[in-house]
C-alpha cells in the first residue's frame, strides 16, 4: 500500500523540517509574545490566539540549533497536541508537500542530541531531505522543563 | 447509547442519591410511612425501567430490594441496622450496575446473587423471629394500616393528581377515591381507569380533569430544563471572550473622542457585565449537592468507629461555582472523616466527660464578603496543642525552641503540614498523616484558605474560605522588569507607596533581608523582579517604591513592584503543560490590548521567597530588633516628643521639635525680597531671613518657581529675639509620639531618623541648619542692638 501523506514544511537554520498537515492547526505571522520568567529557555513566551493562551516554543532552541539572528522574526506554526494547542516558532514556512511513506527512513545515527529524540524519521525527497518531527515529543519538555524550574525556582 | 437509556441513568442516579439520605433518615424515624413509600417508589421505578430496557441483573437486584421494602412498608418487618445495611449495600450495588451500564451499555456479568440472597434472608429472618416469639405484636400492623390510610388520604387531596382534581370538583366521592387509590397500590392501573371501572366517576369528567391537570402543569414543566454541563462550560468560555473583547473595546473607545461610539460601548459594557453575571449563575450549584452524601458517610463511619454521631447541616443552599464544588468535595470529605475518627470521642469517654454521648458534627456554609465560608466543626475533645508540639519536634519539623515559642494557633495549624498525624493509632479511616496537607493544598489551589480553631474539651472547627468563582476574578495589575502581572485580589491586603527620598529610607534590613515597617510591624519584602530574575529598572530608586502588601497562607509580605496600574476583572486561562512546573504562576489572562499577562500565584511566590512568620509574632519582632545593639541603645533614650511634621521637596518628610517652632506663617512668593545674597521677607516690622529647606534635599521648591500669589508655608524659628523662616513645601501634621531616633548624623542638617506616624521621618536639626545658612545668626542679633 503506497500510503502518502501531506506535510506542512518549514525551515530552521537552513534545515528542512515538516509535520503531517492534520496535526497543524494554523500558521500565523509573528505575534508579540509575553515573556514567562523562570520558564524553560525553549519557551519563548505566550501568545494570544483568539482568546486562547498558547505557549510558543522556539524550535531552534528546542533542537539545539544556533539562535535566530536579531531582527529575524519567526513564524508561528500552531499544532494540536494532547495538551491543547502549542505554537512552534520557525524561521520560514515552506510548501505543503505530498510524501510517500516508503521514502521514510529512520534518522541517521549521526543525528545527535535533542534532534535525535524529536525527529521521527527522514524522507528522502528528490534533491533534499525532509526531517519529520514527532510533535508530541517536541512539546514534551519533560525533564527539560522540570529540572530547569526546580533548579531556578 | 440510546437517549432513553441515558435519561434512565441520569434519573436513576439522582434518585439513588436521594435514597442514600432517605435510608439514613429512616433509621432515625423507622416508622415514617412517607420515607418508606418514597424509597419504595424509587426502587420500584428503577426495577420497572430495567424490565422495560432489558437489564435483567439490575432488575433482579432491584426486585429483591423492593420485596424487602414492601415488607417494611406494610409493617410486616421492622427496620433494624442490619436491614438498613442490606438496603444500603443494595443501593451501592445498583449504583455500581448503573456505572457498568453507562460504560458498556449492558448490565454486565455480575449478578449479585449473594446480595440478593442476603436481602431474601433478611426478609425471612425476621419472619421467623416474629413467628418464634409468637408475641402478639399486631399493633405495628394496624398502626401501619392507619398510617397507610392517612398517606392515601393525603394523596387523594393532592390537587396536582387527577383524583384531587375530581374531588375538588365534587365529581367523585372521597371514599371511592380512597378505595381506588388502595386498589392502585395493588395493581398498576391509572387512577382514572380504576374510577371509571368502578363507576365512581364519569369518563368525560376524568378526561376533563386530565386536561385541567395538563394545563396546570406546563408552568411547572418549563421552569427547569436539563442542559449539558459542556454547553454551560462553552457558554462560560464565550462570555469570557466577550468580556475580553469588551475590555479592548473600552480601551479603544476611551482613546477616541466619539460620543456616539462611547455611548454604544458603555451600553455594551453594561450588557456584557450583566450577561457575565447571569451565565455565572448558571454554573452555580448549592453546596448541598456535595453535602448530600455526608449523612451516609457519617453513618457508615460512626458505625465503623463505634461512635454515636449526629450530623447537622446549615446553609445547604449556599451556592458555589461548579468547578469549586468539584474541588472541595474531597477536602470536605476528609475533614468530615477526621472529625468522626479523631475529633469526636467514643460515647463512653463523652459520658465520663459529662457530655451528651452523641457527638455532633456540624457543617455550616455562608456567604461573606464575596467569599464562601464553610465550617466543619465537632464537639469532640479538641486538639491537644502539647501533643502537636511534641510530635512536630519528633518529626523534626520545628526545633525545641520554636515549639516552645509557638502559639497554640500556630501549633494547631501544624497539622496541615505533610506527614503530620497525632492519632495514636492508624485506623483505616484516617490517621496516616496524609490528608490534612492535601486539604490545605487543594483549598489553596482554588484560592482559598483553611484555618483551624480548637478549644480543649469542647471541640474543633475548621474554617474554609473560598472564592465564589474561579473563571473571572478581580485582580490588580502591576509591572515589574517591564512585564505585566496580575495579582488576584483575594491575596491583596493593601498598597503602600514610598515616595522618593523615603524610597530607600523606609526599607531597612534585618539580617540581610529587606523589611518595611508597616504601622510599627516588620513586613518582609520580596522584590518581584529579583524573584522572577527580571532586569531591574535602572531608575527605580528615583521614582519611589511601590509595595503591594499581600497574604498567603496567613503570612503577610510586601511585594515590591515597579508600577501599580489598575484593578481589572480578568478571565483566568490555564497555562500549557510546558509551564505547569513553575509555581510562581497560577495561570494567564488576556489584557485589554490583546496581549497575554501572567497571573501570579502568591502562595507559590511566598514559598519560594521563604517569607517567614516574623510578621505574625509581635514578641518575636521585638527580639529581632533588640539583637541590633545600636537599636537597643537608641531605644533606651526613647522619649515622648511633640513634633511638627512637614514635607520638604517633593517627597521628603521631616520633623521639627515643636518646642523650636515659634509660629507657622504663609507668605506669597511675591513677598520674598533680597537683602544681599540672603532671601528675606518682612515680618512684624522686621526683616526675617528665609531658608529653603528643600535645598537640604537637593531640590528647588516648585512653589517658589511658580511665583506670584502662590503661598509658601513657613515655619518661624526664634532664638535670642531673632526670627528666621524655614520654607517648607507643606505642613503635614503635629505628632505626639514616643520617638526612637536612629542612624544619627547621616545627613547634613538632620540629626537622625525616627518613625513618626508610622513613617520614617528625618529629624531636622534646626540650630545647625540656621547656622549653616546664616553664619553668625545669633551674633548678628546682638550686633544689631
Amino acid at each position: 500500500m503506497a500510503a502518502s501523506q501531506q506535510f506542512c514544511t518549514f525551515f530552521l537554520d537552513g534545515h528542512f523540517f515538516g509535520t503531517p498537515v492534520p496535526q497543524v492547526q494554523e500558521v500565523i505571522q509573528y505575534q508579540t509574545m509575553t515573556r514567562v520568567p523562570l520558564a524553560p529557555e525553549v519557551v519563548s513566551g505566550l501568545i494570544n490566539l483568539r482568546g486562547q493562551i498558547v505557549s510558543a516554543i522556539d524550535l531552534r532552541k528546542r533542537l539545539g540549533l544556533k539562535d535566530r539572528l536579531d531582527g529575524q522574526l519567526p513564524m508561528n506554526v500552531v499544532v494540536h497536541t494532547n495538551d491543547g494547542a502549542v505554537s512552534l516558532l520557525v524561521d520560514e514556512i515552506g510548501d505543503v508537500i505530498e510524501v510517500e511513506e516508503e521514502m521514510l527512513e529512520s534518522p541517521p545515527e549521526t543525528l545527535q542530541g535533542f534532534a535525535r529524540e524529536v525527529v521521527r524519521g527522514v524522507y528522502k525527497l528528490s534533491g533534499r531531505l525532509l526531517l519529520a518531527l514527532d510533535i508530541e515529543r517536541v512539546v514534551d519538555l519533560g525533564d527539560l522543563g522540570k529540572t530547569k524550574s526546580n533548579r531556578e525556582f | 447509547m440510546d437517549e432513553i437509556v441515558k435519561d434512565f441513568l441520569i434519573e436513576s442516579n439522582e434518585n439513588l442519591d436521594r435514597l442514600d439520605q432517605e435510608l439514613v433518615k429512616l433509621e432515625s424515624s423507622p416508622s415514617s410511612r412517607e420515607l418508606l413509600a418514597s424509597i419504595f417508589r424509587t426502587i420500584h421505578t428503577i426495577k420497572g425501567s430495567c424490565g422495560f430496557l432489558g437489564f435483567a441483573h439490575l432488575e433482579k437486584l432491584a426486585h429483591a430490594g423492593e420485596n424487602l421494602l414492601s415488607q417494611l412498608r406494610d409493617g410486616k418487618l421492622t427496620l433494624t441496622a442490619e436491614i438498613t445495611n442490606g438496603l444500603l449495600s443494595m443501593v451501592d450495588a445498583v449504583r455500581h450496575l448503573l456505572a457498568v451500564i453507562k460504560a458498556s451499555g449492558s448490565d454486565g456479568g455480575e449478578d449479585y446473587t449473594e446480595l440478593i440472597e442476603k436481602l431474601g434472608r433478611l426478609q425471612q429472618a425476621q419472619d421467623e423471629n416474629s413467628v418464634a416469639s409468637t408475641a402478639p405484636i399486631p399493633s405495628p400492623l394496624r398502626n401501619g394500616e392507619t398510617a397507610n390510610q392517612a398517606a392515601i388520604l393525603e394523596t387523594a387531596a393532592d390537587p396536582t393528581k387527577i383524583g384531587g382534581v375530581l374531588l375538588e370538583r365534587g365529581q367523585v366521592k372521597e371514599e371511592d377515591l380512597v378505595s381506588a387509590l388502595q386498589q392502585q397500590e395493588l395493581g398498576r392501573k391509572r387512577i382514572g381507569e380504576i374510577l371509571i371501572a368502578q363507576g365512581a366517576a364519569k369518563p368525560e369528567d376524568v378526561q376533563a380533569a386530565q386536561q385541567t391537570l395538563e394545563s396546570r402543569n406546563p408552568d411547572t414543566a418549563v421552569e427547569t430544563i436539563r442542559v449539558g454541563v459542556n454547553l454551560l462550560d462553552r457558554l462560560m468560555n464565550l462570555v469570557g471572550e466577550l468580556v475580553l473583547a469588551r475590555n479592548q473595546l473600552l480601551q479603544f473607545s476611551s482613546a477616541r473622542h466619539d460620543v456616539g461610539f462611547q455611548a454604544v460601548s458603555q451600553r455594551m459594557n453594561l450588557i456584557a457585565t450583566e450577561l457575565q453575571e447571569e451565565v455565572m449563575k448558571t454554573r452555580m450549584q448549592p453546596i448541598g449537592n456535595v453535602w448530600d452524601k455526608f449523612p451516609r458517610t457519617v453513618r457508615d463511619l460512626a458505625l465503623t468507629c463505634g461512635k454515636d454521631v449526629r450530623l447537622e447541616m446549615e446553609g445547604q443552599d449556599t451556592e458555589l461555582d461548579r468547578t469549586i464544588i468539584e474541588a472541595i468535595k474531597d477536602p470536605l470529605t476528609h475533614l468530615v472523616r477526621n472529625c468522626i475518627d479523631h475529633g469526636i470521642e467514643p460515647a463512653e469517654a463523652r459520658r465520663l466527660a459529662g457530655k451528651n454521648p452523641m457527638g455532633v458534627l456540624k457543617l455550616r456554609a455562608f456567604h461573606e464578603g464575596g467569599q464562601v465560608n464553610i465550617e466543619v466543626s465537632d464537639d469532640g475533645a479538641g486538639l491537644n496543642s502539647e501533643r502537636i508540639r511534641k510530635k512536630a519536634m519528633e518529626r523534626g519539623l520545628v526545633s525545641a525552641q520554636q515549639a516552645e515559642r509557638m502559639s497554640d494557633r500556630d501549633a494547631y495549624n501544624m497539622i496541615f503540614l505533610a506527614g503530620f498525624s497525632t492519632a495514636e493509632r492508624v485506623t483505616n479511616v484516617s490517621g496516616r498523616g496524609v490528608g490534612m496537607d492535601v486539604v490545605k493544598t487543594n483549598v489553596a489551589k482554588i484560592g482559598g484558605t483553611v484555618d483551624i480553631h480548637s478549644t480543649p474539651g469542647t471541640g474543633t472547627t475548621v474554617k474554609i474560605k473560598i472564592p465564589l468563582t474561579l473563571a473571572i476574578i478581580p485582580a490588580l495589575m502591576v509591572t515589574s522588569g517591564g512585564e505585566r502581572f496580575a495579582i488576584p485580589q483575594v491575596s491583596l491586603l493593601e498598597l503602600v507607596r514610598l515616595e522618593v527620598g523615603d524610597g530607600t529610607k523606609g526599607i531597612e534590613m534585618v539580617h540581610g533581608s529587606p523589611v518595611y515597617r508597616l504601622r510599627g510591624r516588620l513586613l518582609p519584602l520580596v522584590y518581584l523582579n529579583r524573584e522572577l530574575r527580571l532586569a531591574e529598572k535602572a531608575n527605580s530608586a528615583d521614582s519611589g517604591t511601590n509595595i503591594v502588601v499581600v497574604q498567603a497562607d496567613g503570612r503577610e509580605f510586601g511585594l515590591v513592584v515597579e508600577e501599580i496600574t489598575e484593578t481589572e476583572e480578568i478571565v483566568v486561562k490555564p497555562l500549557g503543560k510546558q509551564l505547569k512546573g513553575i509555581s510562581a504562576y497560577s495561570g494567564a489572562t488576556i489584557m485589554g490590548d490583546g496581549r497575554a499577562a501572567l497571573i501570579l500565584d502568591i502562595l507559590g511566590l511566598a514559598l519560594h521567597a521563604q517569607v517567614v512568620s516574623e510578621t505574625r509574632d509581635a514578641a518575636l519582632n521585638e527580639k529581632s530588633q533588640t539583637k541590633e545593639p545600636t537599636a537597643r541603645k537608641e531605644e533606651a533614650g526613647a522619649d515622648r516628643q511633640t513634633v511638627l511634621v512637614v514635607q520638604v521637596g517633593k517627597q521628603g518628610r521631616m520633623a521639627i521639635p515643636l518646642a523650636l517652632v515659634a509660629r507657622l506663617e504663609e507668605f506669597p512668593v511675591s513677598a520674598i525680597e533680597r537683602a544681599g545674597s540672603q532671601e528675606v521677607t518682612q515680618y512684624r516690622g522686621e526683616i526675617m531671613p528665609l531658608i529653603r529647606l528643600s535645598r537640604l534635599v537637593g531640590e528647588e521648591s516648585d512653589k517658589i518657581a511658580a511665583g506670584g500669589d502662590t503661598r509658601l508655608p513657613v515655619v518661624v524659628y526664634s532664638e535670642a529675639g531673632r526670627s528666621v523662616g524655614l520654607v517648607v513645601d507643606r505642613i503635614i501634621d503635629i505628632a505626639d509620639e514616643k520617638l526612637v531616633i536612629q542612624n544619627p548624623a547621616r545627613q547634613k542638617g538632620v540629626f537622625g531618623s525616627a518613625v513618626v506616624q508610622k513613617r520614617v521621618t528625618d529629624m531636622l536639626d534646626v540650630p545647625s541648619v540656621v547656622r549653616e545658612a546664616i553664619p553668625g545668626f545669633a551674633e548678628s542679633s546682638s550686633a544689631r542692638v
